[in-house]
């Protein structure tokens, strides 16, 4: 499975009742109102057990975390610093 | 309100997000919006429902609206479809003024909205699949679809309404008496209701609060909570008031965009609520934080855990702490002031610069110095009533002193100490205070009924340290539902406002049930603590 449709697996499992296919690549979480800052913490724990990163405080911004398609640019890049 | 701040016209009066907005930008925007507003049958004391996130137009529909000699209904961008179409049926609206991102929740509203309802929407409304209406005539924006209601009225784009209609003039038939917003809470019977302040109530309550906070033009404000929430709509109402500065966020989900936010325009002003200081310490504590340009912290909604005020110390090192409490319907009741926070542990304080507090016993008569009696508010910040519910109004709005006065019972207990100082107790009724909202038992219970595999479910608040109370659900569920509470969570997030959805799901083979057939409250709490 590649890493975008991880993240929508659990996006869909965790946030939308199990429809993974109501939220587009590029849909953002805030506005979508899917996730709230308990949310945000959930999906960065997730991400650090299923990809094996470390998430630092700073790096929680919309940018990295607030679409799927965010969140998978972002483990890319991390993985390839690593 | 003092949206008319001609004299600092360059001033930046809000910073939405990091782009900055001066007074005389949100002056001539709110002036051409609400001279649309006027020539779409905008009148005095109509309805105008702004549902939005924290947003540069949601500030510009708030004093638009009031410009135009109308009345703000402002809806949590969380709030459900079923609920908006509740409000906007409850409060007549003449308009809505929303987001495009929200259409998922306000388009399947619409068709059953029972006034004629026009719709202006910011940023992108998704066309609709069918029933799309004609390009429009001139100035069509590009970054907005056509898209209709499925009632048939068009949704008009936000931009292109305000830049396309020139500046009005300011109504002049508003008196302070009037009604200048419906702010929806909620109520016993799982139906909301509009609590209706004037424009004297708010203009007082900003200014009581402007005073006992100390803030001055200088103070820049920020604003992490929802405008919809009382809380973050003052923030704002403050900031104008003043001709000081906010600067608004979303929200809090992203806490490094805030704290670089906080840095690069030196905030001094950080109001929050337990969970967001529970957020903060916790980032204190992987690696720490100093806000040293911060002068006042406040916090309302639960009370602050007292370990958090010696952190918040270190995370704000030049901040005064402010512990406050109080309720929609008169805005603010009291505030502890920081000198004495030492002195008076546990005390949320005495009543706010202008106002009166006193605590009278189930039947009515004064309760003495240190024991328990039921919260009564006295001052211009109390509420007129709820809107079109007389019997609502008359359950918390009691005769006053003089001969028609009415005062707020808050139907909370409290005590007080000799010298004035109110300890919280406890509350008279089942609603349940959660991160300073209140929420109806009732509510979440036929968002919980209406769930395919659920039989039977109850609600009751639990304490909590950080909400004030945690919504606790016991269910019952068909034998072969397969539900867990994950499935719950989920379900009832697509129907309610985040803080509604209960924390915790308790599931059980039986409701207990009283002799007359009603699942009893008590028996639940009983099961769980034995």
């Amino acid at each position: 499975m590649s890493i975008e449709s991880k993240i929508r697996a659990y996006i869909g499992e965790n946030f939308l009742f199990g429809d993974a296919a109501q939220i587009g690549v590029d849909d953002s979480f805030l506005d979508k109102g899917i996730i709230d800052s308990t949310g945000i913490l959930e999906i960065v724990m997730f991400l650090e057990e299923q990809f094996g990163i470390k998430v630092a405080d700073s790096e929680m911004l919309p940018e990295n975390l607030d679409s799927i398609g965010n969140i998978s640019r972002f483990i890319e890049k991390k993985g390839a610093s690593k | 309100m003092g949206a008319a701040r001609g004299e600092n016209a360059t001033k930046v009066a809000v910073i939405v997000e990091g782009k900055p907005y001066t007074y005389g930008e949100l002056l001539e925007q709110a002036l051409r919006l609400s001279a649309a507003l006027r020539a779409r049958g905008v009148a005095r004391g109509d309805r105008v429902a702004i549902y939005m996130d924290n947003t540069w137009p949601c500030i510009v529909s708030l004093y638009g609206t009031l410009l135009a000699g109308g009345v703000f209904v402002i809806v949590n961008p969380q709030t459900k479809s079923d609920k908006v179409e509740f409000i906007l049926n409850d409060s007549g609206a003449r308009l809505l003024l929303t987001d495009g991102h929200l259409s998922k929740e306000f388009l399947p509203a619409l068709p059953r909205v029972r006034q004629p309802l026009g719709v202006i929407a910011s940023g992108k409304v998704p066309a609709m699949e069918r029933g799309k209406l004609p390009a429009m005539e001139s100035g069509k924006s590009p970054a907005m679809d056509e898209a209709a209601s499925p009632a048939g009225a068009r949704i008009e784009a936000f931009d292109e309404v305000v830049r396309g209609t020139p500046p009005g003039r300011p109504t002049t038939e508003i008196i302070p008496n009037d009604l200048a917003a419906l702010i929806y809470t909620s109520g016993s019977t799982g139906n909301p209701k509009g609590v209706m302040q004037t424009h004297g109530s708010m203009v007082f309550a900003a200014g009581s609060l402007i005073e006992y906070l100390r803030l001055g033009s200088e103070d820049r404000i920020l604003c992490v909570l929802p405008l919809a929430f009382d809380y973050g709509l003052y923030q704002l109402l403050m900031t104008i008031q003043l001709g000081a500065t906010l600067v608004l966020e979303r929200s809090f989900t992203y806490p490094a965009q805030i704290f670089a936010r906080m840095r690069e325009h030196s905030v001094t002003v950080f109001p929050g609520v337990p969970t967001i200081y529970a957020m903060l310490i916790s980032a204190h504590g992987r690696e720490p934080l100093s806000f040293p340009s911060v002068t006042r912290v406040t916090n309302t909604a639960a009370a602050l855990p007292d370990d958090f005020v010696t952190k918040l110390h270190e995370i704000f090192p030049n901040a005064l702490i402010y512990k406050m409490y109080g309720l929609t319907e008169c805005k603010r009741v009291c505030y502890l002031e920081p000198e004495l926070a030492d002195a008076k542990p546990g005390s949320v304080g005495r009543a706010i610069p202008g106002t009166e507090i006193y605590l009278l016993s189930p039947d009515g008569q004064p309760v003495p110095a240190g024991e328990n009696g039921i919260l009564y508010v006295r001052g211009p910040h109390v509420m007129v009533g709820y809107w079109n519910r007389p019997d609502l109004s008359d359950h918390m709005l009691k005769p006053g002193k003089l001969p028609g006065e009415r005062v707020l019972c808050t139907q909370d207990f409290f005590r007080m100490d000799a010298d004035g100082f109110l300890y919280f107790v406890g509350r008279s009724d089942d609603i349940i205070k959660t991160r300073g909202e209140k929420v109806s038992p009732a509510e979440v219970e036929n968002a919980l009924h209406g769930i395919p595999g659920v039989r039977e479910a109850a609600i009751i608040g639990i304490p909590d340290p950080l909400l004030g109370e945690a919504i606790r659900a016991y269910v019952v569920v068909e034998p072969d539902s397969g539900l867990n509470d994950k499935q719950l969570r989920v379900a009832c997030a697509a129907k309610l406002e985040n803080f509604m959805v209960p924390k915790e799901f308790v599931f059980i083979a039986e409701m207990p049930k009283t002799a007359t057939g009603k699942v009893s409250k008590k028996l639940l709490r009983e099961q769980k603590t034995t």
